[in-house]
């Protein structure tokens, strides 16, 4: 038995909600219209992480010559593993689900 | 530190590098598929050496052709594919929950 060893069941800040969705999957939104959707295997302060079985959605918006208006165009690719960098992440989230 | 240990231990082996270049062709990014990356000694970088390259998109990157060997800035990285089944999921989130105590210390 260790009294230095801290219990890590407490959520204090913010990344200790991030540590409880280890091995869940998780969607994460990044920047440049991109969102992931994979399984969270590890993650730093930075939000680097490493995401198994991924799906990458990059989403464009395309105008019509004639009729301006915008048309939304998402193109999705799979990954079995992925490292991703940290400054990319603007959001870390449980999956949506989509109604 | 985690990942500067993580990526040692991909040295050696295949990956393929995303940048974070093209905001004009966000849909096609320069992918190096790659040969033997090894990491440089700037852990809190990630800077990345690769050898033995080849691009994904040759005719869009022409001037890459003959590049056999580069230095990527950890910055401009988006992405690193991984080989799945070089990769020890069990031991990254034993590894991640042991760095983010010792962050908090």
């Amino acid at each position: 038995v260790s009294d230095n060893q801290q219990t890590t069941n407490t959520v204090e800040e913010p990344l200790d909600l991030i540590r409880l969705s280890l091995d869940e999957r998780i969607y994460v939104k990044m920047r440049n219209d991109r969102e992931l959707r994979g399984r969270l295997h590890a993650y730093d302060q930075h939000l680097n992480m490493i995401l198994g079985d991924v799906e990458e959605t990059v989403t464009t918006i395309e105008i019509d010559e004639e009729t301006y208006e915008e048309i939304y165009k998402s193109t999705k690719r799979n990954i079995p593993m992925l490292f991703v960098r940290g400054d990319g992440v603007v959001l870390v989230a449980p999956p949506l689900r989509v109604g | 530190m985690l990942f500067y240990s993580f990526f040692k231990s991909l040295v050696g082996k295949d990956v393929v590098v995303e940048l974070k270049n093209d905001l004009r062709e966000p849909l096609a990014p320069l992918r190096l598929g790659v040969n033997r990356p090894r990491v440089c000694l700037s852990c809190q970088y990630l800077n990345i050496k690769l050898t033995d390259i080849s691009v994904t998109d040759p005719e869009k990157y022409p001037h890459m052709l003959s590049v056999k060997n580069c230095f990527i800035r950890g910055s401009v990285v988006r992405y690193v594919q991984l080989p799945a089944d070089e990769v020890d999921t069990q031991l990254l989130q034993d590894a991640a929950r042991k760095e983010a105590l010792q962050q908090k210390q």
